[in-house]
This record gives C-alpha cells, sequence and structure tokens, in this order.
C-alpha cells in the first residue's frame, strides 16, 4: 500500500476531531478537518449550558485550541457541496477542490422536522446545531410566554430546560402514554414524568402532531386528534436522521446512514463512515446499525483511525451504556434494558429515597445479569461493564452492589438505606428528626 | 452567523431579582454603611448597641438576599453557576468590590491607626473603637485591628457558608464540608484564641501549622510560648506534631483536602465568599507553569528562612540576615500576597489565587498528596461529555476536562477537593475519593 499523503475528514463534532488526534497519533499524514458550524471542535451536547450563560462556546471546545496546530491538524471552516470518488477529491462551497487519499465522512444527524404545515413559521426551531441556539434566542425576544415540545426525547429535556429557565411554561408533547416510553420501562418513565410535573411541566400523552398553526409566528399546534393547542414557540424534537443526502448520487451504500463493515469502511476502499452518520452493516445482538450517542461516535473516530492506519481494528459495539440528566435527575443505563421486558428476561426494579430514585437489574431467566438502569444515582462504569460481560449472576451483583457506588461521598448507599426503610428503623426517625429540624439538609430529588 | 448574541454572557436572566431582593440588599448596604460611617465617629449610638445592630443588619440582609436568591434559582431551575452579570465578568462592579477590598487590606496591615487604633496607649475610635462593646464581652480588653478583621472574617464564612449548605443541600460531601469551615474558623480561629488571651495565654490559633504559620518559629513566637508555662509547651508541641506527623498522615489518607477545604481559613473564605468567582481561575498551562514556579519557591523560601531562625537562635550567628528575611516575608508574602492579592482580587482572579500561587502549606500538602496519598478524583469510564463545566468552575485552574475526556483519574498537586468539579458534571463523570490500594 502506497503511504497516505492526504486524509480529508468531513465534520469536525466527537468522531471526526477524535479521528483527527488519534491518527496523528500514528501517522505524519495531512489531515484536514472540515467543518462549516465552527471554528474549533466543540461539545455540541453543551450547547444548553451555553444556552443557560453556565458555560461559554470556548469552554466548550473540545481541546485547546492550540492543539490543532501544534499537532498540524488543519481545520477548514467550510461547507462540502460535492464528492466525487473517481477523481477522489470533494468540492467545498466556494468551488476550491481537495484531494484525499482517504476520506471519513462524520457528518453527524440533522434534526427530523415533520413534513406539515407551519413548519417554517418563526417561533419553530429544532436543537441539534450551533445554529439553533441563535434562533432560539432571536425567538424568544418576541415576548415568548408558553411553549410546546413536540417529541419527548433526550434533547427535547434539554430545551425544556432552557426555556423553564427563561420562565416559559413548557408542555411536551408525546406520541406514548408517557415520557420517552419507547425507550424507559414504565416505572422509570412515570418516574420522569413526576419530576418533569413538579418543575411545571405538562405532558401531553397519546398525541401526534399534524400541523403548526399562525401565520406570522407560531400560535399553537393542532393535533391528529383534532385537539388544538395554544403557545408562542413550538419546540421539534422527534429525533435525529443521518445528515447523508449529500452522498446518495455518489454511489456509496446508503440505507438509512452510510453502511459500513465491521471496519467502519463503506463500499469505497478510500472512505470510512463514522458518528452519527454511519450505520453498521451487521450490528452486535440487541444493539442497533445507528446508534447516534456521543460515546459511540468517539469509538468509531478512534477505530476509523486505527484502521486507516493499517492497524485492522473491528468496531465492537461492546457493553451499551449511555447517561444523561432531566432537569436534577440523573439517568444512567449499562448494558441491555428494553422498555418493555419480556421473557426470558425479567427485572428487577427497586426505589429508595421516597420513590424518588431506582435501580433495575434485568436479567436471564438463568440469573445472569443483562442490564442495569439507575435513576437519580451514580454508578462505576467499569465495575457494571464487567458484572454484564462476564454474566455475573443477580444475587451477586446484588450483593456487591456498593462496589458500583459512584455517587458523591457521604450519599446515603441505596440499598442500606432500603432496608432502614422497610423496618422503619431508628436511623431512619432520626433522619427524619433532623430533616424536620433542618429541613435544608433533606435530600434534594 | 453572528456567536456574540447566542446567550454566552450579555443577557442576564429575566427572573433574577424582585423587590424582595431589594430590600435585602438594602439591609446589607445599611449594615454596610454603618460599619464605613463609624470610621468618621459618624455613628451616634452606644457603641455595643450600634455594632449588635450593624451586624444584624448585615447577617440578615446577606442571609436574606443569597438564601432567597438560591431559592429562586430553584424553583426556576437556573444552573448552580452562571457566567452572566456584571461582577462576575471583571466588570465595573467587580472592580469597585476589589478596589474596596484591597483599600480595606492596605489599611488594616499598614495604616490601622486610619481605621481607628488607639497609638501608644490610647483608647480605640472609628471602626475599630465601634469592636471594642464585643472585644471586652468576649476577652476582656479594647480590640485591635485583627480582632475587627477576625471578626468580619468569621461572618464572612458563617453567612457565606450558609448560603452555600443552602445552594448544594442535596450533596452531603458539600454540606458536610461547609459546616466544617464554618466551625474551625467560628471556633478554632476566632473564639478560642480570644478566649485563650482572656486567661493571659498567648494567641494561638491551633489548626493554622507551620509553614502556613511561617512565624511559628520565630524568636518573639517561641519566647511567648516558653513563658506561658505547660499550655505554650502543648503548643509547641501540637506545632510541631502536627506539620511533621498529622499532616503526611491525613494528606495519606485524605488528600490535601482535609485541610484545603475542610479546615483552613484561607481555602474557608475561598470556599465561601469567593464561590462565585470560581470561574476567573486562569486555566491556561502557563499559568500552571507559574504556579509551579511560584509556590514551590516561597515554599524554599519559607523553609530557609525558619532554618536560619533556628541557627541564629541556637548560635547567635546570622541573625541579621535571618531578620531580614523574616520582615520581608511577613510583609511581601504574609500581608499583601495572602490579604491584598489573595483576597483583595477575587473578583478578578478568582478565589484561590493565595492557595494557587502564594501558600506554602498547600505547596507542602501538594507534594504529599501527588506523591503519596490514597486520594484522586476517578473519572466513570469514557462518559465524559466534554462539555467543560468542571473546567470552567475549578478555581484551581485544573483543566479537569482534559482527564476525563481521556478516562484519566485527576492526580494533581494543586487539586483541594472541594468537589465541585463532581457537583456540577451533568453526566456524574467525576467522584473524589480515597482509593485503598
Amino acid at each position: 500500500m502506497s503511504p497516505i499523503q492526504n486524509i480529508v475528514i468531513i465534520g469536525n463534532g466527537i468522531a471526526g476531531a477524535t479521528a483527527a488526534l488519534e491518527i496523528r497519533k500514528r501517522i505524519e499524514a495531512s489531515i484536514t478537518l472540515i467543518s462549516d458550524e465552527t471554528e474549533f471542535p466543540y461539545a455540541r451536547t453543551a450547547l444548553m449550558y451555553i444556552f443557560m450563560g453556565q458555560v461559554s462556546l470556548p469552554h466548550t471546545y473540545l481541546y485547546p485550541t492550540d492543539v490543532w496546530k501544534e499537532k498540524n491538524i488543519n481545520l477548514l471552516k467550510s461547507r462540502v457541496i460535492g464528492l466525487d470518488r473517481a477523481a477522489k477529491t470533494i468540492t467545498l462551497t466556494d468551488g476550491r477542490k481537495l484531494s484525499y487519499d482517504q476520506l471519513i465522512l462524520a457528518t453527524g444527524s440533522l434534526s427530523i422536522l415533520p413534513d406539515c404545515e407551519g413548519i417554517d413559521l418563526p417561533g419553530v426551531c429544532a436543537l441539534y446545531h450551533l445554529e439553533d441556539l441563535n434562533k432560539i434566542e432571536h425567538q424568544l425576544l418576541s415576548n415568548v410566554k408558553s411553549a410546546v415540545i413536540v417529541g419527548g426525547g433526550l434533547i427535547g429535556v434539554e430545551l425544556a430546560e432552557m426555556l423553564i429557565v427563561r420562565g416559559i411554561k413548557v408542555s411536551f408533547l408525546v406520541k406514548e402514554t408517557s415520557y420517552w416510553a419507547n425507550a424507559l420501562p414504565e416505572e422509570e418513565s412515570q418516574m420522569v414524568s413526576r419530576h418533569l410535573a413538579e418543575r411545571g411541566i405538562t405532558i401531553i400523552p397519546n398525541e401526534e402532531m399534524s400541523a403548526i398553526l399562525g401565520d406570522q409566528h407560531a400560535t399553537g399546534i393542532l393535533c391528529k386528534s383534532g385537539k388544538t393547542f395554544s403557545c408562542d414557540f413550538v419546540g421539534i424534537t422527534i429525533g435525529v436522521k443521518p445528515n447523508v443526502s449529500l452522498f446518495s448520487e455518489t454511489g456509496l451504500n446508503i440505507n438509512r446512514g452510510i453502511l459500513t463493515n465491521s471496519f467502519l469502511r463503506t463500499n469505497d476502499d478510500h472512505i470510512y463512515a463514522i458518528g452519527d452518520c454511519a450505520e453498521l452493516s451487521e450490528p452486535a445482538e440487541n444493539r442497533k446499525s445507528i446508534e447516534a450517542v456521543w460515546y459511540t461516535a468517539k469509538k468509531m473516530g478512534e477505530v476509523a483511525a486505527a484502521n486507516i492506519c493499517g492497524e485492522k481494528m473491528v468496531y465492537e459495539q461492546g457493553v451499551w451504556y449511555n447517561s444523561a440528566k432531566f432537569f436534577d435527575l440523573e439517568y444512567q443505563v449499562y448494558g441491555y434494558v428494553p422498555n418493555a421486558i419480556e421473557p426470558p428476561l425479567k427485572s428487577h426494579y427497586l426505589t429508595y429515597a421516597n420513590g424518588q430514585k431506582s435501580t433495575r437489574f434485568v436479567f436471564h431467566e438463568e440469573g445472569h445479569v443483562v442490564g442495569i438502569l439507575a435513576m437519580g444515582a451514580r454508578l462505576r462504569h467499569g465495575v457494571c461493564e464487567a458484572w454484564i460481560k462476564q454474566k455475573t449472576p443477580l444475587n451477586e451483583v446484588m450483593e456487591h452492589f456498593d462496589k458500583a457506588n459512584f455517587d458523591p461521598e457521604f450519599t446515603p448507599i441505596p440499598f442500606k438505606n432500603l432496608k432502614a426503610q422497610s423496618r422503619g428503623s431508628n436511623t431512619r426517625k432520626a433522619r427524619n428528626l433532623v430533616s424536620f429540624i433542618f429541613p435544608f439538609l433533606r435530600t434534594r430529588p | 452567523m453572528n456567536h456574540r448574541s447566542i446567550a454566552l454572557t450579555d443577557q442576564v436572566h429575566p427572573t433574577s431579582h424582585t423587590r424582595l431582593h431589594f430590600i435585602w440588599l438594602a439591609l446589607f448596604y445599611l449594615g454596610l454603611a454603618m460599619q464605613f460611617f463609624s470610621l468618621f465617629d459618624l455613628i451616634f449610638l452606644p457603641g455595643e448597641w450600634a455594632l449588635g445592630l450593624s451586624f444584624i443588619l448585615i447577617i440578615s440582609g446577606i442571609l436574606g438576599y443569597t438564601l432567597t436568591i438560591e431559592h429562586r434559582k430553584k424553583i426556576t431551575g437556573q444552573p448552580l453557576y452562571t457566567l452572566q452579570g456584571n461582577i462576575r465578568q471583571k466588570k465595573w462592579s467587580a472592580w469597585l468590590l476589589a478596589l474596596f477590598l484591597t483599600t480595606f487590606y492596605v489599611l488594616l496591615y499598614l495604616r490601622p491607626d486610619l481605621l481607628g487604633l488607639g497609638k501608644n496607649g490610647a483608647s480605640n475610635s472609628g471602626l475599630i473603637g465601634l469592636y471594642d462593646g464585643l472585644s471586652y464581652w468576649i476577652k476582656g480588653n479594647p480590640a485591635s485591628e485583627w480582632f475587627v478583621y477576625g471578626t468580619m472574617y468569621t461572618l464572612a464564612i458563617t453567612c457565606l457558608g450558609i448560603r452555600v449548605i443552602f445552594k448544594f443541600r442535596h450533596n452531603r460531601y458539600q454540606v458536610y464540608r461547609t459546616l466544617s469551615i464554618i466551625f474551625f474558623q467560628l471556633i478554632f480561629a476566632f473564639l478560642l484564641p480570644e478566649i485563650l488571651q482572656s486567661f493571659n495565654k498567648p494567641y494561638v490559633d491551633l489548626k493554622n501549622f507551620w509553614p502556613l504559620n511561617y512565624y511559628f518559629f520565630f524568636d518573639w513566637n517561641i519566647d511567648q510560648l516558653l513563658a506561658s508555662g505547660q499550655f505554650g509547651f502543648f503548643v509547641l508541641g501540637w506545632g510541631t506534631l502536627g506539620f511533621l506527623v498529622l499532616t503526611p498522615l491525613f494528606t495519606y489518607y485524605f488528600g490535601k483536602r482535609w485541610y484545603c477545604s475542610w479546615v483552613c481559613g484561607c481555602g474557608g473564605l475561598a470556599e465561601t465568599a469567593g464561590d462565585e468567582f470560581r470561574h476567573l481561575s486562569n486555566k491556561s498551562k502557563k499559568a500552571w507553569k507559574q504556579e509551579k514556579y511560584l509556590i514551590y519557591s516561597i515554599l524554599v523560601l519559607v523553609i530557609v528562612m525558619t532554618l536560619l531562625i533556628l541557627i541564629s537562635r541556637m548560635t547567635g550567628q546570622l541573625t541579621n540576615i535571618s531578620q531580614t528575611l523574616a520582615h520581608w516575608y511577613g510583609l511581601i508574602i504574609g500581608a499583601m500576597f495572602s490579604g491584598i492579592i489573595g483576597v483583595g482580587f477575587y473578583p478578578l482572579l478568582g478565589g484561590r489565587v493565595w492557595c494557587r500561587f502564594g501558600c506554602p502549606m498547600a505547596a507542602y500538602l501538594g507534594l504529599l498528596q501527588k506523591m503519596k496519598s490514597r486520594f484522586r478524583i476517578s473519572t466513570n469510564g469514557g462518559q465524559c461529555i466534554s462539555c467543560g463545566n468542571c473546567s470552567t468552575y475549578c478555581e484551581m485552574g485544573i483543566d479537569v476536562k482534559s482527564y476525563a475526556q481521556q478516562g484519566k483519574d485527576i492526580v494533581r498537586a494543586s487539586c483541594v477537593g472541594c468537589g465541585i468539579c463532581s457537583a456540577v458534571c451533568p453526566r456524574g463523570v467525576l467522584k473524589l475519593e480515597n482509593i485503598n490500594q
């Protein structure tokens, strides 16, 4: 194989940026990282914190800005408008052509916008790009009092938090019976719904939007059931789809995302696809072919980089994990926890702290744990992963569960607490007394 | 696209202040104004009444204002920390506050007579005179400038500590830690030394170990302690035990935080009064380099100075040089660095400037922490989403994110273990812990 001279990466998200740095660790080739969104790679996940004034854009840069020069990675702020696989070039929006020896596509996702009436009205926004923040900020200038967020996933709740902070009344319109019920088991979904209700958020279940009302500005939404809900702002967070339309005519195999083999290579030997825009041809058991989350994107960046440098590394989906935060309620999941648990799987669900926290163990009939889902508690990644990988029996996991505790020091350990509660012990009485005298010491849900 | 319009820092949340907040603020400023006017003897009330009223106004003002703000933040879902607001962005109000604080420190160290300290046996007037009543009540003597300073310092840590406890009531680490800070400041740093004085014992802060307490081995201190009999021997023994045995031992088990974030008054003030200025610490690699040069130079300096003083005590040699060194160390490091820059510049450089760049005790603890300690901040696998909250609010200027992204544990000499990185992490990636190896 001739030495690689030119590597071009389209997309500077976590996948693309990781790939660039991982390639640089191994070889000396020229690396160009292209994005039309920001000058420096930043953490998209921090968009809500930028909006809320907790951090500013430079705080969210993935690496200090001098790293890129130091590692001799060429950052290019431009948009790619064409790909010529035969000539191995890409075309930029200013007409310039860049040639590549190896190309990495890390174009990420686009928000799904339903094709309905009123979707282009002012006051209708999605949340994915930095530019969306600008747009939302601009919309909020026009005295927004209430908002409906259509679709209740993880981005939806972030948008809700952003709006609540600005004093806007928020309702969620969800297709399912409760919040994010297509991903969370019922109890957890109910718990999140209760938590959202405490924040003054209304959940409108079993409804689907059919149109957005309004002439000059969004004034409400119309549902398929015929019901209407009035509001001044409509947030669309029904999901994301791979951003691949640019490549639809190039002969790359595309299903929903760009299809890749286990080395993350596409049907063109010189092109890799990673992150949200990539679709695995052969996903592992119980795993999706597109997993559009931060952690998988990062891992894919590492694997594609190794393969480009000739290492032949297979992308293993490994033990699934994800985490999020619903206002103050933290969520962590390890392994396989489907929303409906059916034989041969069973689940053991424990709540504590007056139903404000919970842990769920999903296990196989034969006894070994396949998934753990924690709400309001932090678990140790390595420990949970090892349990699931090694098919550890449930009773063993439960017995040693304190080993998985990752909460800040002095946080009561859940299972001791659970016992104390069931016995109505003196410790509990003492604690109640203390929290009666010093209400501020009461654990926040 | 214009990024500047994105809520970076320009906009203040519409829900931040209500009329009630202004009333609380007014009480606070009224109390402060009483202290200010007492400088010119313009308070026409009996001393005890004036001080009592002023304290009531200040305490109720601070607590009323900060607790209602924190409560409101909670019910409106505001984040724990924000970059927004004039005072957090080094704008005019920050400069004004810095000017006010530094002026106070300059007067305190260099011209206490302007604060009303009676010279040559004359009785106190002005601000210091205002505190005479309290001083007589606690120890039966008139107030000194240090009594005034100690009272204000304790008041700040206590009131703003209560605010921190209220703000972090969902996080027991922060609650216990702040209670500990308040306890050590109130009892060990403030009341105990004053009460000891009233029993004709020397003024000692038992938690203030050498080398932070740089004058521990100075002639006058040793003479004073030796002159006070058994108690003096106890203090000498305790102080030596403290830096030789207790410090390494506790640092081995708990890391430097046992002192810097649980006991020390300098750190305590930064954690309570400096809480809103955490983001101002410089996170650059250059600052890290400066930090290492400065803090270890000061540690070396304090060791050399102490050795010279002990040599001169025992042999009578080198007296001049050791005394000159002691004088300048006291003035430049002890007064100007720790006070004027360390506290006066809170709104410009962040709260832990002294702890990070100057404190010889922090340097000593840091070396122990780096080399031989169970303490670290663990990173939870690959779960960091690089949002940058941890690095932004690290008051010691550690780029926590750069470690978390790589799944590396954080073992840094400068980490004081305040736990804020872990508290602001939205994914539960960071945990302070003492690992039993």
